[in-house]
């Protein structure tokens, strides 16, 4: 084997993000084609007739108020985090989860009032959906607040920082997405009574 | 060697530099073959168990042709096997006729061609191709293949229990899938069907997720868009349609699984069971074979585009000459997959839908061939005057042009929907989507394999049983599925279980027997295949380094490619991947690894420009060591 020296035109570097981040992304895609499915289905299955009209339980308004409002602690606890100043980050993350739970707790009273209203999950799929729809936004909020505790406990161990943003950005991503799909839920309800 | 480092940040790579040289991963037995994180090794897996369920399936088939092809029969010699299935007249039960259809399906559809194909070759030929040691999260693919595994589990079981698999169709339409007491199939195997799967959809998404990102954010240097073999463009698209439409399955299987179990009524209204009204009011089953079809019809595309991507790298190689047409096939592909999410309705044309609505829906399907016959006027212009190679890959890859050209020519027909509604739940829909999706997408997987078994196991398959293989089966699939086009013209409905009380189809009967004759040769020459497959593991001839003298990074990996596969640095990049009988080139194949300043003689005016801009775009001069 002969070794010689060449001098050859380097390639461009191709495009590239954060793996992680970037399936993050992919992942939040499929979540959203999930709702879509199911707002389309709503749609598709209203306009054959044959639908229980019924309010929306009016704590609703204040949980989507909650959980825009955690979005903002989110958005705080990133600010932190980005400064670099671990005890707010610290208390942001965790009025980030106790808002999540705040949201939850609120969304039960509202099967609560449901109920009261006798929209039942068995029964008119106009009340169903609503369960299905609430009930599965509910568990995705659930593993959204383990995330946050995940990251809060790395943050307590101090491995969250400007040094480190992936895991907080991730977890914010998935917060504020979390947020908006609610608001589009919420809305897209109150519209297609 | 100059150590430029790979961009990729670092928490991906597998360790640091130093240990990317020296790789030998020094697992045992359980993480170097069992719960590896190695694509390579993912790939094999999904591999081997697509093949195990590949078998399964066309069993089933082989037992369902019997009973169609010799009605009277007896099937006595087959208890051993199927038990209480056969009746004590020697017959199939007549529901486990229906379970046998429903099977065949979904194992052949989701367990073969989707898990089977892509998760073989977007595992093995992504990091490969595009120049990377593994997939983004290795993790996740390990867990892509775990969750197969216990799906494949869980729908391997339903077939042992007492009141027998899912029976409902492939398509588990309700009210049929949705009442346990509508029949055996639907009760537990029904069930097991939705968790098997469920956990499928699962793996699928993991799997997209990873290939994906794998092909946009950890290509090599030089590697850019325009440059990826267009296996890598199918196996990209095919990730994106299943991450948009899988999860739409996974929303219309909740709502079956609420109805089910919990009592809902999404899909389910006013049925009357021995003259009773079941409490379920409100639903609609056309619901579900809305949402079913938003994922059904991007489906047969998720079969059918990684099988198109590895006939287009095969077709290239052995006709040795560039690709015909290569943006032409990427902007197919795109526009196959944008299509394939607005056509769904053509599956439903007789729900009593919306006439104008149908039309719309025709409008659209039609609209499909447009971009799919520029794909096959693309591959027959590649063959056009190739130098070609009869190999058994290039076999299969021109077997699927075939298929997928007759295959389609019959959506056509069936995309009017004036015509579906004489042709609609046929053995014409038989024929078309099994030309078409089945055998094409089974033509690419195999042509897959043969081409890239050196590569997996560093030994040839014989060719000569190679082209044995391939004329039995080419010949086999058209002997099965040609004469069902007389026979679904003639209004024989699909997945009946017997047709001799109708006097009309009588005269079919010499047809369907020979059909199945047709299927059962079929069926066994895939034997000729496993042989090959497993006696060339161990025994074949050892492959050289590029046995077929193809352009791509693949080929530029050690013999058996470790964990990392690049033993020094990852290879750059320096043209596309199909500089085949270059002009004044001193071989008729320049890998993509070699650089324009060291082909002056082949190199066309703009090339030599790109050297200059690359040289000073970058300010720096690579120096590299080339060894000869
Ligand atoms: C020119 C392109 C195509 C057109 C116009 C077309 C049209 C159609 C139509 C209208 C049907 C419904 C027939 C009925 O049920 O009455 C159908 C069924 C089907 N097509 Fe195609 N098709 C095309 C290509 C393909 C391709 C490329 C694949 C797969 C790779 C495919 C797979 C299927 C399958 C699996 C079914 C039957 C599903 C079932 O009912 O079980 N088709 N096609
Ligand atoms: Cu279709």
């Amino acid at each position: 084997m002969v070794s010689e020296m060449k001098i050859v035109e380097e390639p461009r570097k191709t495009l590239s993000m954060h793996p992680r981040k970037f399936g993050m992304w992919l992942f939040l895609g499929s979540v959203l084609m999930l709702f879509a499915s199911w707002t389309s289905a709503y749609i598709v299955r209203r306009a054959e007739g044959n639908w229980l009209y019924f309010e929306l339980p009016n704590i609703f308004r204040w949980t989507s108020l909650v959980i825009l409002a955690s979005s903002i602690t989110m958005q705080m606890a990133y600010r932190s985090a980005r400064r670099n100043q671990l005890s707010q980050l610290k208390n942001w993350m965790m009025a980030t989860a106790i808002l999540g739970l705040v949201f939850l707790a609120g969304q039960w009273m509202g099967w609560a009032d449901l109920v009261r209203n006798s929209v039942y999950f068995i029964g008119n799929p106009a009340g169903s959906f609503v369960y299905v729809i609430t009930g599965f936004h509910g568990l995705h909020l659930i593993s959204a607040i383990i995330y946050v505790l995940i990251v809060l406990k790395s943050s307590f161990k101090g491995k969250i920082g400007p040094a480190n943003m992936a895991p907080i950005e991730m977890c914010a991503t998935y917060w504020h997405f979390l947020g908006a799909l609610w608001i589009y839920l919420f809305v897209f309800l109150t519209i297609n009574r | 060697m100059a150590t430029i480092d790979t961009h990729i940040p670092a928490d991906v790579q597998h360790g640091d530099h130093e240990h990317d040289h020296e790789h030998e991963h020094h697992g045992n037995f359980w993480t170097n073959y069992i719960f590896s994180q190695d694509h390579k090794v993912i790939a094999k897996q999904f591999l081997i168990t697509g093949m195990a369920w590949a078998l399964i399936g066309g069993t089933l088939s082989v037992i369902f042709r019997l009973q169609l092809g010799f009605p009277d029969a007896n099937l006595e010699w087959l208890r051993p096997l199927l038990g209480g299935w056969i009746t004590d007249q020697g017959k199939i039960d007549t529901e486990f006729y229906l379970a046998l259809v429903t099977m065949h399906g979904t194992i052949m559809v989701f367990f073969v061609l989707t898990a089977g194909l892509s998760g073989t070759f977007s595992n093995f030929l992504i990091p490969l191709q595009v120049g990377a040691r593994d997939m983004a999260s290795g993790f996740m693919n390990m867990l892509s293949y775990w969750f197969f595994f216990l799906s494949s589990a869980v729908m391997f079981t339903s077939f042992f229990i007492s009141t027998g698999p899912a029976s409902g169709g492939w398509t588990a339409y309700p009210p049929l899938s949705a009442l346990p007491q509508a029949m055996d199939g639907s009760g537990l195997g029904m069930t097991l069907w939705l968790v098997a799967m469920a956990l499928f959809i699962v793996s699928t998404l993991l799997g997209g997720i990873n290939y994906i990102t794998t092909v946009i954010n950890m290509r090599t240097q030089g590697m850019s868009f325009t440059r990826l073999p267009l296996t890598i463009w199918a196996f990209f698209f095919t990730a994106i349609i299943g991450l948009l439409s899988f999860p739409v399955l996974f929303g219309a299987a909740l709502l079956l699984i609420f109805d089910r179990s919990f009592g809902t009524s999404f899909y389910l209204s006013d049925i009357f069971i021995g003259g009773e009204a079941l409490p379920h009011v409100g639903g609609s089953p056309i619901l579900f074979q809305h949402l079913f079809w938003f994922l059904g019809h991007p489906e047969v595309y998720i079969v059918l585009l990684p099988a198109l991507g590895i006939t287009s790298e095969i077709i290239a190689t052995n006709s040795r000459k560039p690709i015909f047409g290569y943006k032409a096939m990427v902007g197919s592909m795109l526009f196959i997959a944008i299509l394939s999410f607005v056509v769904w309705a053509h599956h439903m044309f007789v729900t009593g839908m919306n006439p104008f609505l149908g039309s719309i829906f025709t409008l659209l399907t039609l609209i499909i061939a447009v971009p799919s016959a520029v794909k096959i006027f693309n591959y027959v212009t590649t063959l056009w005057q190739g130098n070609i190679r009869f190999t058994s890959a290039m076999l299969f890859s021109i077997g699927l042009v075939s298929f997928f050209l007759t295959g389609g020519i019959t959506g056509l027909f069936l995309g009017n929907s004036a015509v579906d509604i004489q042709l609609h739940d046929t053995y014409f829909v038989v024929a078309h989507f099994h030309l078409v999706m089945g055998s094409a997408s089974f033509f690419g997987m195999i042509a897959g394999i043969y081409h890239w078994f050196p590569k997996m196991f560093g030994r040839m398959m014989d060719e000569r049983l190679g082209s044995i293989h391939f004329w039995v089966t080419f010949l086999g699939v058209y002997f099965v599925f040609f004469p069902m086009h007389y026979i679904g013209i003639a209004g024989f409905p699909r997945r009946y279980y017997s047709w001799t009380n109708f006097e009309t189809f009588s005269s079919f009967a010499d047809l369907n027997m020979l059909v199945s004759i047709a299927a059962i040769i079929t069926l066994s020459a895939q034997f000729i295949f496993l042989f090959n497959f497993f006696y060339s593991i161990f025994r074949g001839k050892l492959a050289p380094a590029n046995p077929w003298g193809a352009t791509t990074l693949e080929w530029t990996t050690p013999r058996h490619p470790k964990h990392g596969n690049w033993p020094g640095e990852i290879p750059h990049v320096y043209r596309w991947p199909y500089d085949y009988s270059k002009p004044g080139a001193k071989e008729d194949y320049i890998p993509q690894t070699i650089p324009y300043s060291e082909t002056p003689e082949s190199n066309l005016p703009h090339e030599n420009e790109l050297i200059k801009l690359e040289m000073e775009g970058t300010g720096a001069i690579v120096v590299d060591e080339k060894k000869h």
